[in-house]
C-alpha cells in the first residue's frame, strides 16, 4: 500500500543550516518589529472591544435591507454619543455600536431607547445580539486581561529555570516578550477587535510557543550531553537541524486546525483564529531565529563550563 | 517495551470503551434517557443555546448607609436613655462613620459607654474570635462611631448573599427553567438564563429593592415645611402629586408576610394584591391596627407611599389588601416580589450579554464545518506526510475527540463557541506527540538501530519532551481558566483536556496500535 510509507518530508534529512550566523539579524529585525508594534499600539492604538471598552453592542436583523441612514438619523437623536452603524455579513443585518454611557444604569437606559427606536424605524426588526458592559466592568476585564498574559509569562519563566538552566528561561521570556509585542502589532495593523477572545489566543500562542521552544531546548540540553567538546554554536545549530521537521510539523497541523476557524468558523471566531495564525508563524520562526541565538549568546561560555573538564576524557564525540 | 501486558490491553480498550459510553447520552435528548441512568451531558453555552447573562452589581454603599442611619436611631435612644446631650448628630458613609459633638465634653467616658453598646459581635471564621463591629473614639467631645473593616465585609458578604437568595427567589417566580445564580467576586450575582432573549422583564423585576413596610402617617405635619419633624420623613405617593408625611418608625415590615397574590375586588373589579402575615407580623399588625383605629396607616413601598387608607376596625386576621392604582400586571408583579422578599440593597446591571438563538445555531453550524474541515486537513496531512503511524495517529485522534466528549460530559462542562474553536485547535496539537514520537522513531532508525530498537527508543526517549512541552500549555490554560470569565473558560477547559487525552493516546494508544502491527509483521524496515 503505497501510502504507508510518507509522502513527502517539509524538510530534507541532515539539513547543516547555520542558523545561528542569522541570530544577529534575526534579533535586530525582531527587535525593531516589536518596537513598531508597540509604537503602533498606541498610535493609532488598538481597535479594542466592547469587552475592554465599555458601551453597547447590537446586532439586528432588519425584515428588508436595512436602511443605514434611517436608523443613523433615529439612533442619532437619543443624545447617546457616537452611534457606529456597519453591515455585518448580509444587508439585512447591522452591527450597531454605541459608546459606553456615564454609568451602569444610563447604560440600561441607553439600550432600552435604542430597543424603542428601532420598533419605530425598522418595523419587525428583531435584536439578535445585545451586549452592554458599564465602564467599571471593562476596566477589571481589560486589568484582568493584562494580569493573565504577564502571570502566564512569568509561571512559563519559572517553569523553565526549574527544568532548565536560567539561560533557557531568559531565553524563552525574551522571545515571548517579542512575540507577543509583534501579535499586538499585528491587531493594530490589521484592525481586529482586542477582546477577551483574543487575549485567549494570545494566551495559546504563548503556550504553544513555550512548546516549540521547549522541544528545542530539550534537544540542546540532549546534545550538550552527548557531545562534550562541540561548541555550542554548532550544537545549537545541528539541535535545531535535527528538530526542525518536527518544528514545522506541529506548526503545519496547528495551523491546518486553526485555518479552517478563520475561513468558516464565523464573524466571532475569524479574529480568533486570524491571530493564531499569525501567531503559530511568529512562534516558529522565533524558535529557530530568536531563542536559540539568544541562548548562544547567554550560555557561550556558561552552558560550555564542563567541556573543559570533560575534553582530556573523551576528546570525540560520544555516542550516547 | 512493545509488549503489552493481558491486562493492559484490556485496561485500554476498557478507557476507550467507557469513553464511548460517557459519549453517549450527548446523543440522545434527555428526555430519552431512563432516569435511573448516571447520564451526563454537556451542556450548551449561552452564546450556542442563546439566553441572557446578566452581571449585577449589589450597591454596598446602600448597605453601609442603612446601617449608619439604623446606628444614628439607636445612638440617639441610648444618649437620651443616658441623660447626655448632643449637637450634630450625623452619618458619614463616605468615612462610614456616625460622628455627634458633645454639649459637655466631660461625659464622653459616659457617651462612648453607652454608644459601645450598640455595638454587635463579629465572629471570625478563620480564628474563632469575636471581635465588636464598632470603634467608638472621643475627640475632645467630638465622637465618632466608626464601622470596622470587618463589619464592613460581613455586611457585604451577607448582603449579597441574600441577594442571591433573593434573585434567585424572583427569577423561579418567572417560571425561566434551568437559570444558573450564582454569587461573583465581593459585591456581584451572575445570572444567566438560558433561552430568554428579551431580559427586559427580569432586569425590571430585580432593579426593584421591593422593601415593603408598614408605618404610621402623622396627620398633623405640616406638608409644606422645609424639614420634616423629628421621627418623620416626607414620602412621595405612587399617585403623582400625592406627598405624605410618615412616621419613620416602622410598624411591621414587609418581612413578615407568609404570601402576597394578585387578585380582584370583587365589587369594583379594581386589581388588588391580597398578602398575609406570618405569626409575629400578625400579632404587630393587629396590636398596632387596635391602637390606631381612625388614624391612616401608609403601605409603603421602596420609598414610596402606594396607599393610605384609614384604619376603620383593628384587624386580627392577619391577612389585608392593598388597593393601589394597579393593572393586571402591575398587582402581578407586586404579588411576586413580596412573595420573594426585599433585596438588602439595589441592584445595578453591570454587564448584560444576550444571545438571540439564530445566532447561536448559526455559530454551531460554523462551529461544525470547522471542525471537519480542520479534521480532514489535519488527517490527510499527517496520513501523506508519515505513512502508517501517521494513520495510527489518526485513528488515535478519533479516539481523542470520542474522549474529550467523554471528559467534557464528565465535567458537565459547557461548551462555548470559543470552546469549539478549542477542539479544533486540539486537532493541531493532539498530533504534537505524534509527530515528536515519528520524527525520534526515525531518527533512531536511520542512526542504525534495527526496528524493535528503534520503535521503543522512539517512544521512551519522546516521552519526556513530551511531557515538558506539553505542561507550558497545560500553564497557559490554567493562567487563562483563572483570570478568563465565561466563555473564554470553556476554551481553556477544552484545550487542557484535549492536552492531556492526547498525551494519553499517543504515548499508550498508538504505541500499542505500533505493537500490534509489529507483531503481525515483524518488518525488517520501518515505514518511516
Amino acid at each position: 500500500m503505497f501510502l504507508a510509507r510518507p509522502l513527502f518530508r517539509l524538510m530534507p534529512d541532515d539539513t547543516k543550516i547555520p542558523f545561528m550566523k542569522g541570530g544577529k539579524i534575526g534579533i535586530a529585525f525582531s527587535i525593531f518589529l516589536s518596537i513598531a508594534s508597540v509604537i503602533l499600539a498606541f498610535y493609532p492604538g488598538l481597535e479594542k472591544g466592547i469587552d475592554f471598552r465599555g458601551g453597547i453592542v447590537m446586532e439586528v436583523r432588519t425584515p428588508e435591507p436595512a436602511n443605514l441612514s434611517a436608523l443613523r438619523n433615529a439612533t442619532g437623536g437619543l443624545n447617546l454619543g457616537d452611534v457606529g452603524l456597519q453591515q455585518f455579513g448580509d444587508a439585512n443585518t447591522v452591527l450597531l455600536r454605541l459608546p459606553v454611557q456615564g454609568d451602569e444604569a444610563a447604560t440600561q437606559t441607553a439600550v432600552n431607547s435604542v430597543r424603542g427606536v428601532l420598533e419605530s424605524v425598522a418595523p419587525g426588526a428583531r435584536i439578535l445580539r445585545t451586549e452592554a458592559v458599564g465602564n467599571r466592568v471593562s476596566g477589571e476585564l481589560f486589568l484582568g486581561s493584562l494580569l493573565a498574559l504577564g502571570i502566564s509569562m512569568v509561571a512559563m519563566m519559572i517553569y523553565i529555570w526549574f527544568r532548565f538552566e536560567w539561560q533557557f528561561a531568559v531565553g524563552a521570556i525574551v522571545t515571548l516578550l517579542l512575540e507577543t509585542t509583534k501579535v499586538i502589532g499585528f491587531l493594530a495593523v490589521t484592525r481586529i477587535e482586542f477582546n477577551l477572545t483574543t487575549v485567549a489566543a494570545v494566551l495559546t500562542i504563548i503556550g504553544f510557543s513555550v512548546n516549540d521552544k521547549v522541544v528545542v531546548y530539550d534537544r540542546v540540553r540532549e546534545n550538550l550531553r552527548k557531545y562534550k567538546t562541540m561548541p555550542l554554536r554548532e550544537l545549537i545549530d545541528r539541535s535545531i537541524n535535527e528538530t526542525m521537521n518536527r518544528t514545522l510539523g506541529t506548526s503545519m497541523t496547528l495551523l491546518l486546525s486553526a485555518l479552517p476557524l478563520a475561513l468558516f468558523g464565523g464573524d466571532a471566531l475569524s479574529g480568533f483564529a486570524y491571530t493564531m495564525v499569525f501567531g503559530i508563524i511568529a512562534s516558529t520562526s522565533s524558535s529557530v531565529f530568536i531563542a536559540a541565538p539568544i541562548l548562544l549568546y547567554l550560555g557561550e561560555n556558561k552552558l560550555r563550563r564542563g567541556a573543559e573538564v570533560a575534553a582530556p576524557l573523551g576528546g570525540r564525540a560520544s555516542t550516547r | 517495551m512493545l509488549y503489552f501486558a493481558r491486562w493492559k490491553v484490556a485496561a485500554i480498550l476498557g478507557v476507550i470503551l467507557l469513553s464511548v459510553l460517557l459519549t453517549l447520552p450527548n446523543l440522545l435528548p434527555r428526555s430519552a434517557i431512563p432516569s435511573w441512568l448516571p447520564a451526563r451531558q454537556i451542556s450548551l453555552g449561552l452564546d450556542l443555546r442563546g439566553g441572557s447573562y446578566l452581571l449585577l452589581e449589589v450597591d454596598l454603599n446602600a448597605v453601609i448607609k442603612e446601617r449608619l442611619e439604623g446606628l444614628a436611631d439607636g445612638a440617639r435612644t441610648r444618649l437620651r436613655q443616658a441623660n447626655i446631650g448632643y449637637t450634630n448628630l450625623a452619618a458619614q458613609p463616605e468615612q462610614r462613620r456616625l460622628s455627634l459633638r458633645l454639649r459637655d465634653p466631660g461625659q464622653a467616658p459616659a457617651a462612648v459607654a453607652a454608644l459601645r453598646e450598640l455595638a454587635n459581635p463579629i465572629t471570625s471564621l478563620a480564628t474563632g474570635v469575636s471581635t465588636p463591629d464598632l470603634e467608638v473614639a472621643n475627640a475632645d467631645g467630638l465622637v465618632t462611631v466608626t464601622l470596622s473593616e470587618a463589619a464592613l465585609r460581613d455586611r457585604a458578604a451577607g448582603a449579597v448573599e441574600q441577594s442571591v437568595e433573593i434573585v434567585r427567589r424572583r427569577i423561579d417566580q418567572t417560571g425561566v427553567s434551568e437559570a444558573l445564580i450564582a454569587r461573583q467576586g465581593t459585591s456581584r450575582v451572575l445570572v444567566q438564563l438560558p433561552g430568554v432573549e428579551d431580559p427586559n422583564r427580569i432586569k425590571d423585576l430585580l432593579g426593584r429593592t421591593a422593601r415593603m413596610t408598614f408605618r404610621l402617617v402623622d396627620d398633623t405635619a405640616n406638608l409644606q415645611a422645609a424639614t420634616p419633624p423629628p421621627g418623620v420623613e416626607f414620602l412621595d405617593g405612587e399617585q403623582p402629586g400625592t406627598r405624605y408625611a410618615v412616621r419613620r418608625r416602622i410598624e411591621v415590615d414587609g418581612a413578615n408576610l407568609s404570601d402576597a397574590r394578585a387578585g380582584q375586588n370583587p365589587q369594583t373589579g379594581q386589581w388588588v394584591v391580597n398578602f398575609t402575615f406570618d405569626s409575629v407580623g400578625t400579632r404587630r399588625f393587629a396590636e398596632v391596627t387596635r391602637q390606631n383605629v381612625n388614624r391612616p396607616f401608609a403601605v409603603v413601598l421602596d420609598n414610596k407611599v402606594i396607599t393610605a387608607p384609614n384604619i376603620n376596625e383593628p384587624i386580627t386576621g392577619g391577612s389585608g389588601q392593598i388597593s393601589g392604582s394597579f393593572n393586571a400586571q402591575s398587582a402581578n408583579e407586586l404579588a411576586v416580589l413580596l412573595r420573594a422578599g426585599a433585596l438588602p440593597a439595589p441592584l445595578t446591571v453591570v454587564e448584560e450579554r444576550t444571545v438571540g438563538p439564530e445566532l447561536g445555531a448559526d455559530a454551531i453550524r460554523a462551529g461544525l464545518i470547522s471542525l471537519a474541515a480542520g479534521a480532514t486537513f489535519v488527517f490527510l496531512y499527517m496520513g501523506l506526510a508519515y505513512g502508517l503511524f501517521g494513520w495510527l495517529a489518526n485513528i488515535a485522534l478519533l479516539v481523542n475527540l470520542i474522549m474529550m466528549a467523554a471528559a467534557l460530559s464528565l465535567l458537565e462542562a459547557t461548551l462555548t463557541l470559543p470552546g469549539i474553536a478549542g477542539v479544533v485547535l486540539t486537532l493541531g496539537t493532539a498530533l504534537d506527540a505524534n509527530i515528536l514520537i515519528n520524527e525520534r522513531i526515525r531518527e533512531e532508525a536511520r542512526a542504525g538501530r534495527p526496528p524493535a530498537s528503534a520503535l521503543e527508543a522512539g517512544f521512551s526517549k519522546a516521552s519526556g519532551t513530551i511531557l515538558d512541552s506539553n505542561l507550558t500549555n497545560l500553564i497557559a490554560m490554567g493562567v487563562l481558566y483563572a483570570m478568563g470569565s465565561g466563555p473564554v473558560r470553556g476554551f481553556a477547559v477544552t484545550v487542557a483536556i484535549g492536552t492531556i487525552v492526547q498525551m494519553w493516546t499517543a504515548t499508550t494508544l498508538v504505541r500499542l496500535f505500533v505493537s500490534w502491527w509489529y507483531r503481525a509483521r515483524r518488518p525488517r524496515t520501518l515505514p518511516v
